[in-house]
Formats: structure tokens, C-alpha cells, sequence
């Protein structure tokens, strides 16, 4: 669906990393975890394309003034890359800005009771806080969050609050564990004899990390990516990404923005890529 | 009063002149819920060929200042997939469904002419010689007078339904290929596909599109299009469709004082995937604003 959102909130969280909240019409209530939106910062021509963002929160607030009934909203999180993030974290409360969504295909959230994984490098937390939400309804939810520095460590009093249990690292070892937020998740891995289901947002590099954690360890393991798409809808054809039966002469490509943007990490390729 | 918004493209008559171009429009189903399809005048297809492609290695897209290039190398499901499985989707649309395609020799060309031809929900074929991303199947029989009139003809040959060729600008002179294919059979030009070009990342010291160059499209290639649409449509008697960098009804009405009989909407779907419905019903008002009776009228209107 499009609809026109007015931006109730738009700060930043972190040097260089904002959080926006806007209003939304009912219906994206429903959305699943791991969904995105692809938002049109400006009516302009440049930039020109939408951008695609992860669905970090949905709620209901009470708006400011008297007697108003309660509205739905949704948030983003994001990181201030280029020209159109660097545009949107300009605007301000009451901005309208138009949305594509809820689109893609989101997390398969498991069975009731098994301990849940979820595992975020720097701005890939944005679609794992609406899945942790879900998550601690009926399962205990553990995070580990990585970034370079603790600024890249995003929104963790947020998860803590949720009641999930986290775990930091940082590779300057500015916050938390000094390294690789992979390796402290096979840690915890080690000490509880390879329990769990695994969910992972991130940098290329993590979700490679963390597939082949999944692989070793035989975890069910989700992936979330990133795609450098025009459409959103699967017409543009141009975010897929290299399924695990890829080769040059039978190639596999799926769609990140309809197949995706959550893949099963062993039907996609790693190996070379 | 509302206006007369219909044309008519080598006697395909279309309810009013938007249709959506190949490769920004999938197989018209994605679109679906954003475009009342009934309210444009046709929709044409991604490029389809005999056997599906997988296209080229990512990155495969880019957005440069006003515009996008993409190397996405006509990946496709192929014909037979597109008959099981796309083909259904026409049946529930009153609207005339255009099939682009292209082939790596004018014998291939011929056999999907050929095959399409057979295909009854399929109401006119664009021939494809013009995608700047791709060795075979494209710009080579797009950028020489010779070998487009083979492709053309061979393509002629095959099929009666209405023949539609989308020309490159990547050429030194689009009225040389225009009237080389009017003069092999085709019934109408689309003119123009993406012009070719590149981005730098330069902190890498890389192309940043894998195949490294890819078309560029948007409104950043509108004033070339324009030009070339007015040019072609000068030199030949067969319906020119106007193609590069429409966003609104006016871009779409100055392509038609141009000279073109119908537009496409391409990159504009990606930003706004119901620019097509909504640039058709803007020229719509536009027309009655003025009192205008018939959209015909304002086909090559341009005054010097």
C-alpha cells in the first residue's frame, strides 16, 4: 500500500544513526517482522529513487492535543549514508513523506519456547526490535548487538526493556566485548550445547559469520539483507542476490525486496561472495 | 466535455496513449494493486526470450542526480514460463497486454516473433535491439542500419500482429535506424531506450555497476528523448511512442507535440508505482482545462 506519513518524531540516537517516527494508517499494524517500507524523501528528482528501510517498531500513541484518539505509527532506524538519509534526517516533526509498504517477506518466528538468537551489527538492529517484540511473547529472546564502536550499538536500553537479555561487542572494545559480536555468540553457543534459533541483521561480513555458525552448529538460521533496489515490488530486478544453487552456467538469483528481504541463511550462496 | 483520449498504434486502438515500459512494469501483475490497469492505454512486458535468462552479476543498479542507470541484462523467466504463468494474468485485464522481446540472431528474433504471434491475449510485439547491457540480443542489432533490417524483417515474416521497434540513442544517427526499420516492416517506433553510461565509486577506484557500464534512464534523459522523438517522428509515417524520463502529464504531452502518437512511462513506476494511471488522467484535465476535444490533435502540434 502508499499512504503519506507524517513524521511525529525524528532524532538521533547516535552519532550519525537517527530514529524517525511516523504516522501510519491502520493496516500496518499487521505488517511481520523483517518487513521494509521504501520511502520517497523528497518530491523532488534528486535523489530520485525510494529508499528501502526496515520496519523498526509499530505501536499505537495519543496524540498532543485534546481528545484525540489513539493512532498507529511506525519507526525507522537509519544511518545518515548519502545524499537521501542525509536529506530525511533533516526533516522534522509534521513533514509528510510518502511510504511503499509494509513490503517483502519477514522472519519465520519459530515455536513457542525455544530460545531465540537474534543477532545485529550497527544499523541492521533496525528490523530486529519489532522481531524481538514478537519473540519475548513466548520465548526467551537473547540479543547480540556489535558495532565498531559503542555509537554503532544501537537502542539496547530499548531491548533490555523488552526483557531480552543482551550481549555487546565492539571491535574497538569501546562497549562491551572486545571483538566480534560472532564470537560471542558461539560462546554462549558453546555453554549451552548449541540451542537456539538464529535471526541476523548486518554487515555482509556478519551474516556470512553468522551462516556458517548456523551451518556448523545445525541452527535454523534467518538472514535479513540489504539490496540496492529501485521498486520495492520486484520489477526492477535489480537487488537480487545469489541462491545456494549459483553457478555461472545454471545461476540462481532471488529477489531481495519479494523473496526477501529474510532468506533462510543455507538457501543462499556465501561461499566466494 | 470530457476529451477524446483514444489513439490508435498500427491499428491497436488504446483508450488513451500511457503504457508502461518494458523491464519497470514486470508482467503488469506487480503493479497491480497501485495501477487500475484499465485506466491506461497498454502495458508491455519485461523482455522475454526463448530460453530464461539469469542476467548480469550484482551490483546491477545505481541512481546518478535525476536519473538511474541499470545493467540488469534482460534476466526473464523465458516464453514457456511466460505462457504458464503470466499469460493467465491478461485474461483478467481489459487492457492490451504488448510483449517485448529480443533474440542473439534474426532467426531467434523470428521464432519469438513467431511464437507470440500464436499467443491471442498478446495484442502487439516490441522488438527489442536496443539493451545497452547485453552482448547478444541487443544493442548489436541496434546500432547497425544492416543488421536491424534483418532482425525487422525476419520479425515481419513472422507475424501479423502490430510490430513495435525500440530504437537506441546510443547511435550517431536515430533517423538513419528509424527509417532503416520503417522501410523493413515495422508498424511503429519506440523511441528510446537507455543511453549508456557509467559511475565511479571513487574511494574504490571502481565501476560501481558489476557489468560496468548500464543504461541510464529518468528525467535526466528527457531533453535527449524529446529531441530524438521530434527527429524520428519528422522523418517517418508510422506512429513514433515517446520514451525517456516522463514523471507527469506535462513531460508526457510535450512528447507528444513532439510528434509521438503514445508514451511509455518507465523509471517514473519505480518512484510511483501508479505514475501511469495518474499521468493518464492528468493529460486527461489538462485537455479539458483547455477545451481541448481530442488528444489526436495535439500529436506533432509543435509550432516553430
Amino acid at each position: 500500500m502508499q499512504f503519506k506519513s507524517m513524521i511525529i518524531d525524528n532524532v538521533e540516537v547516535s552519532p550519525g544513526y537517527w530514529r524517525m517516527r511516523m504516522t501510519a494508517p491502520p493496516e500496518l499494524m499487521e505488517a511481520h517482522p523483517g518487513q521494509f517500507v521504501m520511502v520517497r524523501v523528497s518530491q523532488s528528482i534528486d535523489p530520485l529513487i525510494r529508499r528501502p528501510f526496515g520496519i523498526f517498531d509499530i505501536g499505537l500513541y495519543q496524540p498532543a492535543y485534546t481528545g484525540a484518539a489513539l493512532q498507529s505509527y511506525f519507526e525507522i532506524l537509519y544511518k545518515v549514508l548519502g545524499k537521501g538519509t542525509g536529506m530525511l534526517s533533516e526533516l522534522h516533526e509534521t513533514d509528510l513523506i510518502d511510504i511503499l509498504g509494509p513490503l517483502g517477506k519477514g522472519f519465520d518466528k519459530g515455536s513457542a519456547g525455544e530460545e531465540k538468537l537474534i543477532v545485529g551489527g550497527g544499523v541492521g538492529l533496525a528490523p530486529l526490535y519489532l522481531l524481538a517484540k514478537e519473540l519475548v511473547k513466548d520465548s526467551p529472546v537473547r540479543l547480540f548487538a556489535g558495532g565498531k564502536t559503542k555509537d554503532d550499538v544501537l537502542c539496547i536500553t530499548e531491548f533490555e526493556r523488552l526483557g531480552v537479555e543482551c550481549y555487546t561487542a565492539t571491535e574497538d572494545g569501546s562497549l562491551g566485548e572486545c571483538g566480534l559480536v560472532t564470537d560471542v555468540l558461539e560462546c554462549r553457543l558453546d555453554s549451552t550445547a548449541n540451542k537456539g534459533r538464529i535471526f541476523a541483521c548486518g554487515p555482509h561480513g556478519m551474516l556470512k559469520a553468522v551462516a556458517a555458525i548456523g551451518k556448523k552448529r545445525n541452527l535454523p538460521t534467518q538472514v535479513s539483507l540489504e539490496g540496492y533496489m529501485a521498486c520495492g515490488m520486484g520489477a526492477c530486478l535489480g537487488c537480487v542476490r545469489q541462491g545456494s544453487e549459483h553457478t555461472p552456467e545454471t545461476p540462481d538469483y532471488r529477489c531481495v525486496c519479494t523473496e526477501g528481504p529474510v532468506f533462510e541463511a543455507n538457501d543462499l550462496k556465501w561461499e566466494g561472495n | 466535455m470530457k476529451p477524446d483520449m483514444s489513439v490508435e498504434i498500427a491499428g491497436l486502438k488504446l483508450r488513451n496513449p500511457v503504457m508502461t515500459a518494458s523491464g519497470t512494469f514486470g508482467y503488469g501483475e506487480e503493479f497491480s494493486q497501485y495501477v487500475d490497469l484499465e485506466k491506461i492505454g497498454a502495458f508491455v512486458t519485461k523482455g522475454l526470450s526463448l530460453k530464461p535468462r539469469a542476467g548480469n552479476p550484482t551490483p546491477r543498479l545505481v541512481e546518478t542526480p535525476g536519473g538511474m542507470l541499470n545493467a540488469i541484462g534482460l534476466q526473464n523467466v523465458g516464453i514457456d514460463a511466460f505462457i504458464a504463468k503470466k499469460i493467465p494474468f491478461f485474461r483478467t485485464v481489459n487492457t492490451p497486454a504488448i510483449a517485448n522481446f529480443f533474440g542473439s540472431t534474426p532467426e531467434e528474433y523470428a521464432e519469438m516473433a513467431a511464437r507470440l504471434n500464436s499467443i491471442s491475449e498478446v495484442s502487439a510485439l516490441e522488438v527489442n535491439i536496443s539493451c545497452p547491457n547485453v552482448k547478444q540480443g541487443g544493442i548489436v542489432f541496434g546500432t547497425d542500419p544492416a543488421s536491424a533490417v534483418s532482425v525487422v524483417a525476419a520479425c515481419r515474416n513472422a507475424t501479423k500482429k502490430p510490430l513495435i521497434v525500440k530504437l537506441s540513442p546510443n547511435v550517431t544517427d536515430i533517423v538513419q535506424m528509424a527509417l532503416a526499420c520503417e522501410g523493413a516492416g515495422a508498424d511503429a517506433l519506440s523511441v528510446i531506450n537507455t543511453l549508456t553510461g557509467m559511475a565511479i565509486d571513487l574511494e574504490k577506484r571502481r565501476p560501481v555497476l558489476a557489468n560496468i557500464t548500464g543504461g541510464l534512464s529518468g528525467p535526466a534523459i528527457k531533453p535527449i528523448a524529446l529531441r530524438m522523438v521530434w527527429q524520428v517522428a519528422k522523418a517517418v509515417k508510422i506512429p513514433v511512442i515517446g520514451i525517456g524520463g516522463i514523471m507527469n502529464a506535462t513531460d508526457a504531452l510535450e512528447f507528444m507535440l513532439a510528434g509521438a502518437t503514445a508514451i511509455q512511462i518507465g523509471t517514473a513506476s519505480f518512484v510511483n508505482p501508479g505514475s501511469a494511471q495518474e499521468i493518464a488522467l492528468g493529460m486527461e484535465n489538462w485537455l479539458a482545462e483547455r477545451n481541448i476535444a481530442d488528444i489526436k490533435t495535439i500529436i506533432g502540434a509543435l509550432e516553430n
